[in-house]
């Protein structure tokens, strides 16, 4: 019993702990803006690899999911006569909820947990502590590009993802279904606003890739030096992105859209 | 000259993303550089202010003249009072003119038509419409047809 409470108890320091070391290091990448002539090749390189690779996944990920919400969308509107609606569910589900969401699930499996790895590896190795020792700082030289990058891709995938979406969605019900496309586009542009649902989608989206970047990162530099090591700090970071994102997308929708 | 080729789809990357949320402005969510139109407000009193929202759309003769501000509750008369915003442009609405609730379609959303009047005198900022019709409530309906009044 004793033993049990004092284990509770140093799990639950063990992970305050972890919270506070996390906080330092976001601290420590942020304010270590490094100058412009070496950073931004830096973050650049840190762009192509977390943004665009992940373009595939996400374009491929986003047509199905417009199609998928197209055929749904048809069969159960044209119960009630009123398929021509399917163009503002279409867009009012990929805008809000799932450009963000699922965009930033993508992201966690596809960019982050290469991103842990990455950094774990070279923490494995001990590139960061002999880059240490040369005297260049591994939070403003490895940690900050990549941050900024996973901080700056991820609205841009996510809204590529929900245009895509909206194309694939359009290729169903106007393209294969009938829908008339004058009210596809009709509905969706009476009932979409501009402010209130595309940039809050932006937001959430801005708000996922800051989790899911300063996970991955701080997961990698966090984690047990050996090959067991890094392996968990991998699943560690796809699972925990995970849980924020689905966690954050409700508190941030109650707020955005909850009307209170 | 791997250093350019990586600038340079990035840029790309970057364009698109732009160009993607251009179109989600322009094409989804039917933004016009136009909305920024200047406008006035105009009031409206009504009995039963139904399912009306803010931002529903003010039509006159089907075309969209403004859009609702505010519905707030007049605590003396205890009737519910909408503020109109109506472009700028349309600045000659007779004064005796109506303000009707109606539906778009038999369950779609509530917007306000204005009936244009006869009056010379037009109304303008801050007026208030003389006038006014409040939301057809369906079950009222049916239960006046039910009870055969």
């Amino acid at each position: 019993m004793m033993q049990w409470l004092a284990d509770l108890g140093r799990q639950g320091r063990e992970l305050i702990e972890s919270l506070g070391r996390s906080g330092q290091f976001l601290f420590g990448a942020l304010a270590g803006v490094p100058n412009a002539r070496v950073g931004f090749p830096l973050l650049i390189k840190q762009l192509y690899f977390v943004g665009v690779l992940s373009l595939a996944i996400v374009i491929v990920s986003g047509l199905f999911i417009g199609m998928v919400l197209g055929l749904q969308g048809y069969t159960i509107l044209s119960d009630y006569g009123s398929e021509a609606a399917i163009g503002q569910m279409i867009a009012l589900t990929l805008v809000r909820e799932l450009g963000p969401v699922v965009t930033a699930l993508l992201f966690a499996g596809r960019a982050g947990s290469a991103l842990t790895a990455e950094i774990g590896l070279m923490k494995a190795t001990e590139q960061l502590s002999s880059m240490e020792m040369m005297g260049v700082d591994p939070l403003r030289r490895v940690i900050a590009p990549r941050f900024w990058a996973g901080f700056l891709a991820m609205p841009v995938l996510a809204v590529i993802f929900s245009v895509v979406g909206i194309w694939g969605g359009m290729l169903v019900g106007v393209e294969w279904l009938g829908v008339f496309e004058g009210s596809f586009w009709g509905n969706m542009q009476s009932s979409v606003s501009f402010t209130s649902d595309v940039l809050n989608g932006v937001v959430k989206s801005v708000v996922f890739g800051f989790v899911c970047t300063w996970i991955a990162v701080y997961q990698g530099y966090d984690c047990v030096p050996t090959s067991a090591g890094i392996s968990s700090a991998t699943t560690k970071t796809v699972v925990f992105s995970s849980l924020a994102v689905l966690g954050l997308d409700f508190v941030l929708t109650a707020v955005m859209f909850g009307d209170f | 000259m791997a250093q350019r080729k990586a600038d340079l789809i990035v840029g790309l990357f970057m364009v698109a993303g732009m160009a993607a949320l251009l179109f989600l402005a322009l094409q989804v969510s039917g933004l016009t550089p136009k909305s920024t139109e200047s406008s006035y407000t105009l009031y409206a009193n009504f009995n039963d202010a139904g399912g009306l929202t803010r931002r529903a759309k003010v039509s006159m003769a089907g075309v969209t003249i403004g859009n609702i501000q505010d519905i707030s509750l007049n605590r003396e008369t205890f009737q519910a009072r909408v503020a109109i915003s109506v472009n700028a442009s349309v600045d000659n609405i007779p004064a005796d003119s109506a303000a009707v609730i109606r539906t778009s379609g038999l369950l779609g959303e509530q917007y306000i038509d204005v009936s244009v009047g006869g009056d010379v005198a037009s109304l303008s900022d801050g007026d208030t419409f003389y006038t006014t019709q409040s939301a057809m409530n369906l079950e009222r309906l049916i239960s006046n047809f039910a009870s055969g009044q």
